[in-house]
């Protein structure tokens, strides 16, 4: 009986360390409390200045991410989330507003006649928020480290990879780092050399992977650098507060130091990571937040709420037909009936039914302008439209070119739930208007999508790009022969000429290049290289006191640098 | 005693041993890359990228250091996050599961024990079908049918409870309910049965016969006897609750354990997933074996090994 009792004890113990962990757990949820606080007192005031409209609102936000942020590392950095909160934390050389590039760090550059010296002149009031003045050399050591093979940058030999001079050779281990095209003239003159002249550079100047690094910094937080608050400096509009990578909740707060803190209005953002739609609408009905993305699910339920918007994005969404994969799809008659066979515009409505466009180019609306002002997608019109009756001849002339009178084709895409819908949705389409195609679905994860892409195993794909500077460049150059991510084996000589003198010749000439584009844009529509199917767009719900919020078309998709709260209507 | 439990531990680290094996070379047979924009670099970019995490070793190599990590309890850098050690990701993120979990546990268990008990006094009675009912809608809806309709009615419409988030004590009430359906479902289901039997056995009648008070045979000779094979489901339940469940964390945004290994697979972060599949499993033997030693001190009639006592 005595032993039992002294078991009973030891059972007791554990129960109670176990209790004691757990409040220890809880404990540690104790940051994350403070954001919930400041949540439930900030939506007090909201709701005050709500009655007193004479008093000027409260200027903080209150947000959700989709999930953490993995990196704040300039050079690492490749997802959405990383470069949305280093692009408000940060300052590169040049910024985006509105879809306009504005001075940031740099002042003004200069070109050199052939285009490829740039020579920046810096600003003297910028610091870092150690205090340390912004300078060329943090250029200079930021770029190099991007390309430097040993940092393991994936952004770094993409986005400088054929545009710094050398670059690519650093990253292969080819020629030392400090031969990179980068130099530090003085502490605010900064000098780049290009391979080529690269007409849309300043653009690139505004992307997370060109912003500068304060080297000591960096050197001191060794591993640990970018892995926290304590362990980031900031040269930007804001500053990243109580984040560590693992976070799921943190907050911006007005960085008191940046060169142009007059300019910033908003004191704080919080953010929160919540990954379920409904419960973000759930927040947002109950006030806690003051933007709430929306599910296509939801749309149908949200889109007569006031607070409803749809958000244009520049994801293009489009067919690849891989030329090698069979005689039916080598046969351009057969590759345009495809593209016109199905119906995008109630795939637009229907399925996706969040604002996205039907897309009937292979360069985005709202995305680039002419040189005269127009919209590239004005432009050059409508190129690929949904028409059943000709795809119907265009499909009977085909199959009789290749002498058969029926095709089974493959069809690759993605297994999300709208994926899956949109691809029967596709499939049925393609089958129902072309007599005698049969579409073999074959619906695989992302990852398995991209390998099969890379080893061209498949015969139509349904596949997706967004920009990554503004320039028509960034799409069009997916087509090209050797193009990293042709990978379905299309070739045109005259496309290939016509991109090229963009880059060399013509890079001076924004008109002629210009018109390049829109003749290169014409021969993929003539061949059926790709079908366009939409454009991406997102629809939120957002509080109307959010203003001044701007939506980029690449980089960080949000720029609040010139937000404010404003009064409720 | 000790060498028993000595023996134990020697076979639990065999049998982590094994899973990791297992789980490192599943992984290596996953398609795709731990590289985010793979489709935007040539071969050889990614050679380069792919050389910084060692992953262009070959196999057998990469398994000798992995191992040999393990031992010295490192669990590895993760690729989704830039330079943070599996094992931060796990101390950051198992607090809010084993929380939620230890809550629905006790809480589950203790009510599922109360109405299984009550079903078991009353058997065949308005209690006992009324219990009977819940027990089965318990254990057949899924847990995310009951999160939603707590979200919505709790806290949206009636604006008792925070809708999602983590923090406060308040936060964690909700999900502690929807999760708590299960664990109490089976315990009154067990508890029931076992009593309904124990109730029958020849001790009770004696106890009867010797003038035990009602209160006494139930709880003192019945409810201690009918809980043993409760013990038994409890444990891998435990282990269950407490290393997150994805869609209960989703719904009310909590930054738990469940959610992250979800996103880890997703992500191909093999370090985090390796990571938390061992961390897993090690939980799970680890109670298996506190489970069988408890045994031993709530029923008499269970020996561990044949010559001692």
């Amino acid at each position: 009986m005595k032993l039992k009792k002294v078991w009973f004890l030891a059972l007791a113990l554990m129960l109670g360390l176990f209790l004691a962990a757990c409040s220890g757990g809880d404990d540690g949820g104790d940051t994350s409390s403070e954001g919930g606080d400041d949540t439930s007192t900030e939506e007090g005031s909201g709701e005050e200045t709500g009655e007193e409209e004479t008093s000027e609102p409260e200027q903080v936000m209150n947000f959700i991410n989709g999930d953490t942020i993995p990196s704040m590392d300039a050079s690492m950095v490749t997802d959405e989330y990383g470069i949305q909160f280093l692009g408000a934390t940060m300052d590169g050389l040049y910024r985006l507003k509105d879809g306009e590039v504005v001075p940031g760090i740099a002042t003004d550059h200069e070109v050199s006649e052939d285009g490829t010296t740039w020579t920046f002149t810096l600003r003297e009031d910028a610091k870092w928020s150690n205090g340390d003045p912004v300078t060329a050399h943090d250029f200079v050591y930021s770029w190099q480290r991007a390309v430097n093979p040993d940092t393991g940058s994936e952004y770094g030999p993409y986005m400088m990879g054929g545009v710094i001079k050398n670059a690519t050779a650093v990253n292969s281990g080819d020629v030392p780092v400090k031969e990179l095209g980068v130099k530090a003239v003085d502490n605010y003159t900064f000098e780049v050399t290009l391979e080529n002249p690269v007409p849309y550079f300043e653009s690139l100047t505004t992307f997370a992977t060109y912003y500068p690094l304060n080297k000591k910094f960096v050197e001191e937080q060794g591993d640990k650098y970018a892995t926290s608050t304590d362990t980031l400096v900031f040269n930007g509009p804001y500053t990243l507060d109580n984040w560590e990578s693992t976070s799921s909740s943190w907050e911006l707060n007005k960085n008191a130091d940046y060169w142009d803190a007059e300019t910033v209005k908003l004191e704080k953002m919080t953010y929160e990571v919540v990954k379920d739609p409904q419960t973000a609408v759930d927040l947002y009905e109950s006030g806690e937040i003051d933007r709430a993305g929306l599910s296509s699910d939801l749309v149908d339920q949200y889109s007569t709420h006031d607070d409803y918007r749809v958000v244009p994005e520049t994801a293009l969404f489009y067919l690849k037909l891989n030329q090698t994969g069979s005689d039916a799809l080598a046969n351009v008659n057969i590759r345009k009936a495809i593209s016109k066979a199905f119906d995008k515009e109630a795939l637009v409505n229907e399925i996706l039914n969040n604002g996205s466009l039907v897309s009937t180019g292979f360069v985005p609306k709202d995305f680039v302008q002419t040189p005269s002002g127009e919209d590239f997608r004005e432009a050059n019109g409508d190129l690929v439209t949904h028409d059943v009756e000709e795809a119907k001849s265009l499909w009977e002339k085909g199959l009789e070119e290749i002498g058969k009178d029926s095709v089974t084709l493959e069809f690759l895409a993605g297994d999300s739930e709208t994926a899956k819908t949109m691809n029967e949705y596709l499939a049925n389409q393609l089958q129902t208007n072309l007599p005698g195609l049969t579409v073999e679905l074959k619906q695989v994860p992302f990852e398995q999508r991209l390998d099969l892409d890379t080893n061209m195993d498949y015969q139509i794909q349904f596949a997706g790009w967004g920009p990554d500077y503004l320039d028509p460049y960034t799409f069009l150059n997916l087509w090209l022969t050797d193009g990293g991510n042709n990978k379905m084996g299309f070739s045109n000589e005259k496309y290939d000429s016509l991109l090229e003198e963009t880059a060399t010749t013509l890079a001076q000439d924004p008109e002629a290049r210009y018109a390049n584009f829109l003749e290169a844009e014409k021969i993929l529509a003539e061949q059926a290289a790709v079908a366009p199917i939409y454009q991406s767009a997102s629809a939120q719900l957002v509080r109307p006191s959010v203003q001044d919020v701007y939506v980029n078309a690449f980089g960080p998709t949000y720029e609040y640098k010139w937000a404010s709260v404003g009064a409720e209507e | 005693m000790l060498r028993y439990i000595l023996k134990r531990v020697f076979y639990m680290a065999i049998t982590l041993f094994i899973i990791a094996t297992v789980s490192f070379f599943l992984m290596k047979m996953l398609p795709g890359s731990p590289l985010s924009v793979e489709n935007k670099l040539s071969e050889a970019q990614q050679t380069i990228v792919l050389e910084k995490y060692g992953l262009n070793d070959p196999i057998p190599v990469q398994y000798v250091k992995y191992i040999a990590g393990l031992v010295q309890g490192d669990l590895g850098i993760s690729f989704q996050f830039d330079n943070t050690p599996v094992t931060d990701i796990i101390m950051a993120r198992i607090g809010p599961s084993m929380v939620l979990g230890a809550q629905a546990l006790v809480f589950g268990t203790v009510l599922g024990i109360l109405f299984g008990l009550v079903a078991a006094i009353s058997h065949n009675g308005v209690l006992d079908y009324t219990s009977t009912i819940i027990a089965v809608l318990g254990t057949s809806i899924p847990s995310f049918i009951f999160a939603g309709l707590l979200q919505w009615y709790l806290a949206v419409k009636f604006e008792m409870f925070p809708v999602a988030l983590w923090g406060t004590y308040e936060h964690t009430i909700l999900p502690t309910i929807a999760l708590l359906i299960f664990p109490m479902a089976i315990s009154a289901r067990f508890t029931r049965t076992e009593m309904l039997e124990v109730l029958g056995s020849d001790f009770i009648t004696t106890a009867r016969a010797k003038g035990v008070t009602e209160f006494g045979i139930i709880f003192k000779h019945g409810l201690r006897n009918a809980l043993i094979p409760l013990v038994t489901v409890v444990g891998p339940m435990a282990v269950g609750l407490m290393t997150g469940t994805l869609v209960i964390e989703q719904i009310f945004a909590v930054p738990g354990i469940g959610e992250q290994f979800v996103t880890s697979v997703m992500v191909v972060d093999y370090p985090t997933i390796m990571g938390l599949t061992l961390f897993f499993a090690f939980l799970f033997v680890a109670i298996i074996l506190v489970i069988d030693l408890l045994y031993v001190l709530i029923d008499p009639r269970i020996r561990l090994t044949g010559g001692e006592s």
